[in-house]
């Protein structure tokens, strides 16, 4: 089956005073209908920058290229301005970290979410539109639906901000949404409330969905596949048991192993086995593999020469020496 | 709860933004910036070596050489570049030793404004309260008078003369650093830091200049600029009116109004002081607009 | 038994805020806290934001003044101590590296704040208790001179730990000290916490909203909700033996990272904190899944389980 999204080598730079910051290197994904991708990173791995690059958000200092860029049948390298606003929030739509500041104060939410579908549907005459909207605030599962219509957005909270911002996203019925860290301001409680109406929408409405977090365990809950990113490359890429119980590559695995949950019969207050050092600097980056300075497994070759990706049965992985099933090269 | 940035430009904008040198990197980008500091440093130049670079005293008349209009029109001579005055005073040695006055003035009354505003903006800002609302209501009684109209009152009270006329102006710019200050420490005080160093127990005074006046600093240095070309003119306006420095001293705003008898007749006289006193403030205003743009990374491309 | 190093008895704060015009409407943040700390461990706070978890760290550092109620430190009232001693006893820990580091000082000059304040040592010494701790807590001496704006958010952190060691306290509040950092950046945080817990002979109130990094390093553990203890006891009675039912959808809601933990008919809690409105009965009425009548009538009290292991509930027993 033809893939919704393909994404083949994307790399993104910017121009930065100190020189040309590689934020993305040869990206390569793709979403399939229905599903949810689940990208996974450290703050400065490119995540972000990949999703607004997808949907051409990036500020102008910014270069992107990429091999192929492909939604349904658009090239999304080569979309006129118009086109690309209506793939933009028509077809891929995007719910960002912060809900409260994604959100424009000075106007009520119900008008906010009217004017989305104006730009995107302005057959729908507005008596149709004032119920569509209504439709989508119990969709999201608003309670009361007039009340929150009417409020600004100052007098939500958090989590009911991002229902609305949801509510937004899907209001042109999009096939592909971006989350991008959806939950990251919000309690765990609420966060539990959020990812499930999420995942509902990609039950019942087939809605395919680019879930970007720092949280593995948002990405093991929700996610069909996920993708592991490390200075702006892709390192590990399959579905998600299969790596989260069998990493294969060394950052996956140190990953995992740094969080105080993942072995639940952990010893109380034992140190957290956790890689050494920093993210490299991307200006002057270190030769050979990215990781090859903090990489526990590190041999010669990974400091001299750089790993390309390898599909292995069905896993994808940016690793000379993959890990074996016992947690340790094979 | 990840509190890194909201969006990815900003991130990248952290890593643009955050050294000294960035700013001054900025700012050399800035081609108006850079004309305002060449035009502010000709004219510091120009008034520290003014007994060298101008040709005659400033107050030397030379009798007979009356209102001689500039070299290089009919009748100008080349012993007066930029010619003579009415009394027979030689107009570039006036403007040059002029450069002088201004600048010091500028400085002056920029210097009384920041300090006296910034200590007040402090006590406003970090006590809130009472203090708070005494000191912002004095503000806005000044602030509601035309600034200009204030000047004159007080130098109408203290008597004209150059440095009550400085006082004056310092006076009226007096009330814009107390309200920058406060509003940028009233943002500061609830900052983690300024916290975290009450849990050791810090004083209110090393709260107030140790941990948060070096966080205002950014803000002041733009406002302080922008008060230097304030108060040339405003101090030139003074000096028009006959309110500011008192003849014989060379000060382009007294000479503005000495010349202004002779504007039909010979009117390089009235166009040569103005030209001055609209360079430097420009030049100032240059400067200071630059430094904004460089300290603040929204601004930029 | 031991003796508790802090003590807290019936912390109440009462803020009022003054809404337009001249109605005023208060808010009580706290309603009561009581809890004690002993001497080397780890005493978790676990609850959502709005709890009162700030309002409290910030009562026992002594910035915040309580509306009613008592800090004790080695059975002695902090209010009869004087600053500087009190101070020596007992810092804290940030959450955001970025902010609560100023800016535009030197790594040396952050760190060395506290005893430049409260002590009479020459410059040299401070300098030179400020470069063991630097090397203690993993900051390379040529750190000293560099600006906070060079450091990444572990660094900073780091610094943030040196500041707090430098007076050789006996306690440590720890607000949210990982939230704001990346998983392996987390693990080495919380490494160093542990390694100097140890070496310092520290007492920790780690405040934190993620379950898992409390499971890992607390002893015993408090759940606040809407500024009460709603549930408290060892690490084990809460996180194994839980009781509450705010604690149980805690431990609902929070990711699980092992695949087969999943389950997939998890329970979720309706609803939101609702906002500061005082209500009669039980503040978790109107989320809690097991809600009778008596909770909107009757306050519950906190009741014994077992040795050690309190809640408050009507319902379950």
């Amino acid at each position: 089956m033809k893939p919704l999204l393909e994404v083949q080598n994307l790399s993104v730079q910017f121009d930065t005073l100190r020189g040309k910051l590689p934020a993305v290197q040869q990206l390569s994904f793709s979403v399939t209908e229905g599903e949810v991708l689940g990208i996974v990173g450290e703050s400065g791995s490119g995540k972000s920058v990949a999703n607004l690059a997808l949907m051409g958000l990036l500020p102008k200092s910014s270069h992107v290229s990429a091999d192929t860029l492909r939604f349904q049948d658009f090239d999304l390298l080569r979309l006129s301005s118009k086109q690309r606003r209506s793939v933009r929030g028509g077809l891929i739509s995007m719910i960002f970290q912060d809900p409260m500041s994604s959100l424009n104060p000075c106007y009520r939410v119900g008008s906010q979410i009217e004017e989305s579908i104006n730009i995107h549907q302005p057959e729908v005459d507005s008596s149709h539109r004032r119920q569509h909207v209504e439709q989508l605030l119990q969709a999201v599962g608003i309670v009361d639906v007039e009340r929150v219509y009417r409020s600004y957005p100052h007098e939500l909270s958090g989590g009911m901000c991002q229902r609305v911002m949801i509510a937004m996203a899907i209001a042109c019925n999009p096939k592909l949404i971006i989350a991008d860290e959806p939950t990251t301001a919000l309690d765990v409680t609420i966060q539990a409330q959020i990812l499930e109406l999420l995942a509902k929408l990609n039950r019942e409405k087939k809605m395919s969905m680019i879930l970007v977090t720092h949280d593995i365990g948002v990405v093991v809950e929700h996610a069909d596949r996920i993708m592991v990113m490390y200075a702006g490359q892709a390192v590990e890429t399959g579905k998600v048991d299969e790596v989260i119980s069998h990493p294969q590559h060394p950052y996956t695995q140190a990953l995992l192993h740094a969080l105080p949950g993942y072995h639940s019969e952990r010893e109380h207050r034992t140190p957290l086995p956790s890689l050494a050092g920093l993210v490299p600097d991307l200006i002057h980056r270190p030769q050979g593999c990215l990781l090859s300075p903090r990489c526990p497994f590190v041999q010669d070759r990974c400091k001299s020469e750089e790993p390309s990706i390898e599909i292995v049965s069905g896993r994808v992985c940016r690793c000379f020496y993959p890990l074996g099933s016992s947690g340790d090269p094979s | 709860m990840l509190v890194n940035p909201k969006s990815v430009a900003n991130h990248y904008h952290r890593l643009r933004a955050s050294g000294g040198l960035d700013v001054v990197f900025a700012f050399a980008q800035n081609k108006g910036a850079v004309l305002g500091v060449g035009i502010i440093f000709f004219c510091i130049v120009v008034s520290i070596f003014a007994p060298w670079m101008a040709p005659y005293p400033p107050d030397q008349i030379f009798v007979g050489k009356y209102t001689l209009p500039p070299m290089w029109f009919d009748g100008g001579v080349s012993q007066f570049i930029l010619g003579t005055d009415d009394l027979g005073r030689c107009l570039l040695s006036r403007l040059i030793y002029g450069a002088r006055v201004s600048v010091g003035v500028g400085f002056l009354v920029s210097l009384y404004a920041f300090v006296v505003g910034t200590l007040f903006g402090l006590v406003a800002g970090y006590f809130g309260g009472t203090i708070d609302q005494v000191i912002m209501r004095c503000t806005d009684i000044l602030m509601a008078m035309p600034s200009i109209l204030l000047a004159i009152v007080v130098v109408a009270v203290l008597g004209p003369g150059m440095f009550n006329a400085v006082f004056a102006v310092a006076i009226v710019k007096v009330p814009n650093f107390i309200r920058l200050v406060r509003a940028s420490t009233m943002a500061e005080k609830n900052k983690e830091y300024i916290i975290a160093s009450g849990t050791f127990g810090a004083s209110h005074l090393r709260q107030m200049f140790i941990n948060i006046f070096p966080n205002i600093l950014a803000p002041l240095v733009v406002q302080t600029t922008l008060t230097f070309s304030d108060g040339i003119l405003d101090i030139a306006a003074l000096g028009f009116l006959g309110l500011g420095a008192q003849p014989p001293t060379p000060e382009w705003g007294t000479m503005l109004a000495d010349a202004k008898n002779y504007f039909l007749s010979s009117p390089w006289f009235v166009i040569m002081p103005g030209l001055c006193i609209l360079l430097v403030v420009l030049g100032f205003n240059l400067f200071g607009d630059g430094i904004r743009d460089a300290f603040d990374p929204r601004l930029k491309k | 038994m031991k003796s508790p190093i802090l003590q807290a008895i019936d912390l109440k704060k009462t803020f009022s805020i003054r809404k337009t015009w001249n109605k005023v409407q208060s808010f009580e943040a706290l309603k009561g806290i009581s809890f004690s700390i002993e001497k080397k461990k780890t005493l978790g706070l676990v609850g959502e934001s709005g709890c009162g978890k700030s309002t409290l760290a910030r009562i026992l550092v002594g910035i915040v003044e309580p509306t009613s109620g008592e800090v004790l430190i080695d059975g002695k009232s902090v209010q009869s101590m004087d600053s500087s001693e009190y101070r020596k006893k007992i810092q804290m820990i940030f959450q955001d590296p970025y902010a609560s580091i100023n800016p535009r000082k030197n790594a040396g000059t952050i760190i060395s704040e506290p005893l430049v304040i409260n002590s009479t040592l020459s410059k040299q010494e401070i300098r030179d208790r400020c470069l063991s701790i630097m090397s203690e807590v993993g900051l390379r001496p040529e750190f000293y001179q560099r600006y906070a704006h060079m450091f990444s958010g572990g660094q900073r952190q780091r610094i943030g730990i040196a500041r707090a060691l430098m007076m050789n306290p006996s306690i440590m509040i720890c607000d949210e000290p990982v939230s704001a950092l990346d998983v392996s950046i987390q693990a080495q945080v919380l490494n160093l916490l542990m390694k100097i817990q140890d070496e310092h002979e520290l007492s920790y109130l780690f405040i934190s909203h993620d379950l898992s990094v409390v499971r890992h390093i607390a002893d015993d553990v408090i759940v606040m909700y809407l500024g009460e203890i709603v549930e408290k006891g060892t690490r084990q009675q809460v996180f194994y033996e839980t009781k509450h039912p705010y604690t149980k959808a805690l431990l609902e809601s929070t990711p699980h990272i092992r695949p087969s933990e999943v389950s997939s008919k998890r329970k979720l809690i309706r609803g939101e904190v609702v906002g500061h409105v005082s209500v009669q009965g039980c503040s978790f009425q109107s989320r809690c899944p097991l809600v009778v009548d008596r909770c909107k009538t009757e306050k519950p009290e906190l009741r014994q389980a077992d040795s050690g292991h309190f809640f408050s509930c009507h319902v379950v027993q």
